[in-house]
């Protein structure tokens, strides 16, 4: 038996944990160069996770288990999605058995138990950043299935290696319905990952948040463990932008020399996409939470041109 | 440049035709409006001279730099300069609903695709595909004239329908006759004038440019 895709697939997996948390602070140190603060390091994110495991939970006295139990499967689907989406290498096993729609539903799955969970002790904030993230889910989700049907149309295949794979023979220059998906594409990461102007990962002001609104009940090692996977959820979202859209350089065969160049391909594509998503986060200013219907509205729209320009224009 | 690559070329600035087209439905701001319509008059003739280019048609690129003279530099600076005189740059429009319009916006694009289809079944241009674009264009602009209220942004509109017109005449047949083109440019530039003058007729006697006003017949109540 070949063991080579399944050391891939660890290898992915490692990287994933090893690198999301470096991506993480590699973004909020162009964000503070940009905005002319001195920033706390590349490693910053490492440190607070480590405080944050060191720490004791504590737990509201009507905690159910939904509430122990979501930090665990919110970790999990994003180490799950680790192995799906080629990060390094398209011939993994799990890609073979999981495509993009099920990537879509792992991600799904991961929000729905965070919202159960932030209604779950019974606070109003955990409530209220329940009833806004599925606000945004419900808008973002059909943008992203969109976008990603507009992709398989393009590559006739669900499955994210085969898709990377189409791309990077290069029989597809310049198609307007990619351009339009790619488009569609930033503006719903923007929104699954909480970025500005959509939610500010860095405020605890109670009128704003989103995300951090259903998680402010988390303390210990169970916060750790969801700042740890929402690190590891934009270190997905980028990859995953980077296999469908720019898959140059991801090792297709058994070769060490081109894993090896695939990694250093990943680290320069993610150092890019950092610095276009502080240039964009720099220059938005957050959206009033009424106004996000245009703003998703427009990734749908883009989304669905890309698939109309798919049938009128190729 | 071979076939495959120009066609390739002319439907992506057709799909840029049409997301600026999309772009001006839901635009609040008059000057992002004016921009808008400018890049895609720019796109317009970029597409007209690659178009002139593979078909071996030398009049479409006067047609290109007519496009490019008239729609990308004098008429968004006559605009520029209308929007300034009448002091209405700050205003913002209220749009109604921009994901119903968007939505029927979408809605058009289809419908224009299925309208097209006995002319792609027959044609053989390079540009046969761009024609339904060129109509869904024609229809936003419309859709986009009904949904405004402000003059300027109808008379944008209005522009916009003229931009689709012309591309539609251009991946269809390769373009008009050179003297009917002329022609064309010609009236669109008066036009812009006229349009002009009325702006500050209506101005000077409503005192604002919303067209709402106008349904009134009596003087103040």
């Amino acid at each position: 038996m070949n063991l080579y895709p399944f050391v891939m697939e660890i290898l992915q997996v490692l990287i994933l944990l090893a690198i999301g948390p470096v991506f993480v602070g590699w973004v909020r140190v162009l964000k503070c160069w940009a905005q002319g603060r001195s920033s706390a390091g590349l490693l910053q994110p490492y440190r607070d996770l480590r405080k944050l495991f060191s720490k004791d939970v504590v737990l509201a006295e009507n905690a159910s288990w939904i509430f122990r139990f979501t930090p665990y499967l919110v970790f999990g689907t994003a180490v799950l999605a680790g192995g799906i989406i080629p990060i390094l290498s398209t011939d993994l096993p799990l890609a073979a058995t999981a495509d993009v729609i099920v990537l879509v539903a792992l991600f799904a799955i991961a929000r729905f138990f965070t919202a159960l969970a932030g209604m779950d002790i019974g606070t109003a904030f955990g409530g209220m950043g329940a009833s806004r993230e599925m606000t945004v889910a419900s808008l973002a989700e059909p943008a992203m299935l969109m976008a990603i049907f507009t992709m398989s149309l393009a590559s006739r295949s669900t499955s994210l290696s085969y898709m990377a794979q189409l791309v990077m023979s290069g029989q597809s220059v310049l198609r307007p319905s990619i351009v339009f998906a790619l488009l569609a594409f930033i503006l719903i990461t923007l929104a699954e990952t909480g970025r500005i102007p959509v939610d500010n990962p860095a405020t605890h002001l109670e009128l704003t948040m989103i995300h951090e609104a259903m998680i402010l009940e988390y303390s210990g090692r169970h916060l750790a463990l969801i700042e740890w996977a929402s690190m590891m959820k934009l270190f997905l979202f980028t990859a995953l932008g980077i296999a469908v859209f720019a898959p140059w350089g991801i090792a297709s065969s058994a070769d060490l020399v081109a894993v090896a160049a695939a990694l250093l391909f990943m680290l320069l594509k993610l150092g890019v996409a950092g610095v276009v998503l502080v240039l964009i986060e720099t220059g938005l200013a957050k959206m009033r939470l009424f106004r996000l219907t245009e703003f998703l509205g427009s990734a749908f729209l883009l989304a669905t041109l890309g698939m109309l320009s798919y049938f009128i224009l190729e | 440049m071979n076939l495959a690559v120009a066609a390739q070329i002319i439907s992506f600035l057709a799909a840029l035709v049409l997301l600026s087209a999309f772009g001006m439905l839901v635009q609040r701001r008059m000057y992002g409006l004016i921009h808008l319509f400018a890049w895609q008059g720019l796109f317009l003739s970029i597409s007209t001279a690659v178009v002139g280019f593979v078909a071996g048609k030398h009049h479409l690129y006067i047609s290109s730099v007519l496009t490019l003279s008239l729609k990308v530099v004098l008429l968004p600076y006559i605009l520029h300069v209308l929007i300034q005189r009448l002091k209405i740059q700050k205003e913002v429009e209220t749009v109604v609903n921009v994901p119903m319009t968007m939505l029927i916006g979408i809605a058009l694009v289809i419908f224009s695709y299925h309208l097209t289809a006995p002319v792609r079944e027959i044609s053989t241009l390079v540009t046969r595909s761009v024609l339904a674009i060129a109509l869904a264009t024609v229809m936003i602009g419309l859709l986009m004239m009904i949904t405004r209220r402000h003059a300027v942004t109808q008379i944008i509109g209005f522009l916009a329908m003229e931009n689709g017109l012309f591309f539609a005449a251009t991946s269809a047949t390769y373009g008009m006759p050179l003297v009917v083109e002329l022609g064309v440019a010609l009236d669109v530039l008066i036009a812009a004038f006229i349009f002009g003058i009325f702006f500050f007729h209506i101005h000077t006697t409503f005192d604002s440019l919303d067209v709402e006003q106008m349904a009134r017949l009596k003087e103040g109540d």
